[in-house]
């Protein structure tokens, strides 16, 4: 196990480190000068020759990148153009909203995905099947975006019930900050929920017709106990796989719910920066999110090593 | 080329002719309904792709006198806040969303095939660099990547066929990777080498026509992944600028507009819903009939 921790961790690293040079490489793919862009169109010379040499723009590619790494490493992450302020100390304010908004996510997409997975398996080929699947295909086949303005449509210009808009930090008022939140939370989950409901359906499915299920049947279990702890059991391995695989697309969903509820998060940060060529910040964003998403994806592999015996003994790798 | 004496056929054929086999293949995809409602769905979305354009009219006329109306005889969909007609924009909407979604799709096979049939084929350093690198690229979101992408090429429709296309990459060499490393242990490639025939010949007369029906229910699944991820772009302000219509820049007009005008909000998201679901359903009937081994 120890073997494969290593293993595993040592390719994260290596991806990380092919990933910053990307990166690093990325900003100095910028048509024009560098220094030109992040000083904004109306610098005078004076001022992009003092960020050319704040930046060590002047010195070779190699030793910009050992600098580079060196600051990052540092917490060092530049400052954004638009306000000077330190770009880490802006990441800190915006990452909340956008963990608490991928948390909910997350927790609607469990509880709507996987228990409406296992019935739909459970209940194969009756009406509830056909429900849960049918949902299933629609929730792959709608744009989160769509849904959110429907959701807006519904909840806060007919019928009132929730703000359409706006954030409230947990810590001052935390109905008014969940009342905020259900809606985004919802839109961004059920995406995720159809992709977990089929994956779990299907699992439950190979599960129910396996051996070792026919076993504790005929050993007279209840069949709660052998939905719940054989079936179950076996096929959280993919409801876990699915989580990982899907981390890329949470991202992605969270861009998008947060500029449709103007939620202050990560996502919005990135699209504001993209849109006012706020180039520090998006390297930062960038490096911190691909960061985060080979995090995770290592801690999947570990997870599900650690439930699967069999991948920790091939060293097998996933997909 | 010299005359040369050709190695046996593929065991694909069996012992009938390709048309049989054809025939037979749709027999099995038309049992069912699900699979034909998806290819009427993509049917109905090429034809407004297609055709819709030429008899919608001029989707970037303004009338400011019949701005944000709602659906009439004259405006089947109603006018948006520019008193442009939302049917024809839906109709060129779909045009770009057609383009998106077959061009990177398209972009994302011309580059991939040939690296998987390469890395899989003759497999040592080139296999082990080309996976690390798959690897690496999957290690990019794709939001990222096109974020990344936008920063550098500025919005544009360009700029989300590439990033839409490099999503699709790794898949893209994954799949024929691993078609080819199954294949090339058949009997009918070792009769090929046995024969003298050139890798090239191998590759693209026996492994890569064997290894085409993963390869078409990857590309029904990449075409709707591609077209909702450039209604996202577009929606985003990253992808296509107005005032070139697009599915997703006019739910993003939409927005500001959704107490007067909620109308404008529907028709764009729908059709993308819908057209998604026909690529999702036909992709699921081609892989029960096309690649079996694989499955939901």
């Amino acid at each position: 196990m120890l073997w494969f921790v290593l293993r595993r961790g040592g390719a994260a690293l290596i991806v990380l480190f092919l990933a910053s040079v990307l990166i690093f490489l990325g900003i100095r793919a910028l048509p024009g000068d560098p220094a030109l862009v992040m000083a904004g169109e109306d610098a005078t010379p004076q001022a992009v020759a003092a960020i050319r040499h704040a930046y060590g723009l002047d010195k070779p590619l190699p030793t910009q990148y050992v600098d580079y790494v060196g600051q990052v490493l540092s917490g060092n992450l530049g400052r954004s153009t638009q306000d000077q302020l330190p770009v880490g100390q802006i990441l800190v304010e915006r990452l909340p909203v956008t963990l608490e908004l991928s948390a909910l996510a997350l927790l609607v997409a469990i509880m709507i995905g996987v228990l409406s997975g296992i019935v739909a398996a459970v209940r194969r080929g009756r009406l509830a099947d056909y429900v849960a699947t049918g949902f299933g295909l629609i929730g792959l086949s709608v744009p989160h975006f769509w849904l959110g303005l429907l959701g807006i449509l519904l909840f806060s210009v007919t019928l009132h019930w929730l703000p359409a808009s706006g954030f409230i930090p947990f810590t001052q008022d935390p109905a008014g900050n969940l009342q905020r939140m259900v809606l985004p939370a919802l839109v961004l989950g059920t995406g995720f929920a159809a992709v977990l409901m089929r994956q779990t359906r299907s699992a439950m499915l190979g599960a129910l017709s396996a051996d070792y299920v026919r076993t504790a049947r005929s050993k007279g279990l209840s069949e709660t106990k052998v939905v719940g702890a054989h079936a179950l059991r076996n096929s959280l391995t993919t409801v876990i796989t699915v989580l990982g695989l899907q981390l890329g697309a949470l991202i992605s969903g969270a861009v998008v719910v947060e500029q449709i509820f103007v939620l202050p998060g990560f996502g919005k940060l990135t699209i504001d920066a993209v849109l006012t060529r706020n180039y520090p910040v998006i390297q930062a964003v960038v490096l911190v999110t691909v960061t985060g998403y080979v995090l995770v994806n290592l801690l999947v592999d570990i997870a599900y090593a650690l439930l699967n015996p069999r991948v920790r003994l091939s060293g097998g790798s996933r997909g | 080329m010299a005359e040369k004496t050709h190695p046996p056929e593929p065991i694909v054929r069996w012992n009938s002719g390709r048309a049989d086999r054809r025939r037979r293949l749709w027999r099995r995809f038309r049992r069912r309904p699900m699979p034909m409602i998806g290819l009427t769905l993509v049917v109905a979305f090429l034809v407004l792709a297609v055709f819709g354009p030429l008899v919608s009219g001029d989707p970037s006329a303004q009338d400011y006198l019949a701005t944000l109306m709602p659906p009439s005889i004259d405006h089947p969909l109603g006018t948006d806040d520019l008193g442009r007609d939302a049917f024809a924009r839906v109709a060129s909407g779909a045009r770009t969303s057609l383009q998106a979604g077959v061009l990177s799709t398209l972009l994302a096979m011309a580059v991939g095939i040939p690296i998987g049939l390469a890395a899989g084929f003759y497999r040592r350093w080139l296999d082990s660099i080309v996976m690390r690198l798959v690897d690496v690229t999957l290690a990019f979101p794709f939001l990222v990547f096109a974020v990344g992408l936008a920063a550098i090429l500025g919005p544009s429709l360009r700029g989300v066929v590439l990033a839409l296309s490099f999503a699709q990459l790794p898949a893209v060499i994954r799949i024929t990777r691993g078609e080819v490393l199954a294949i090339r242990e058949m009997d009918y490639v070792s009769a090929a080498i046995a024969d003298g025939a050139t890798d090239g010949h191998i590759l693209f007369r026996y492994i890569l026509p064997n290894s085409a029906g993963p390869l078409i229910v990857q590309a029904t699944v990449a075409i709707p992944t591609a077209i909702i991820g450039e209604a996202t772009l577009s929606f985003l302000g990253l992808g296509v600028q107005p005032p070139t219509p697009s599915w997703g820049v006019m739910l993003s007009d939409a927005q500001q507009y959704l107490d007067q005008a909620p109308w404008l909000a529907i028709w764009p998201g729908l059709l993308i819903a819908l057209a998604t679901l026909g690529f999702n359903l036909l992709g699921d009937g081609l892989r029960d009939v096309l690649d079996p081994r694989s499955g939901p």
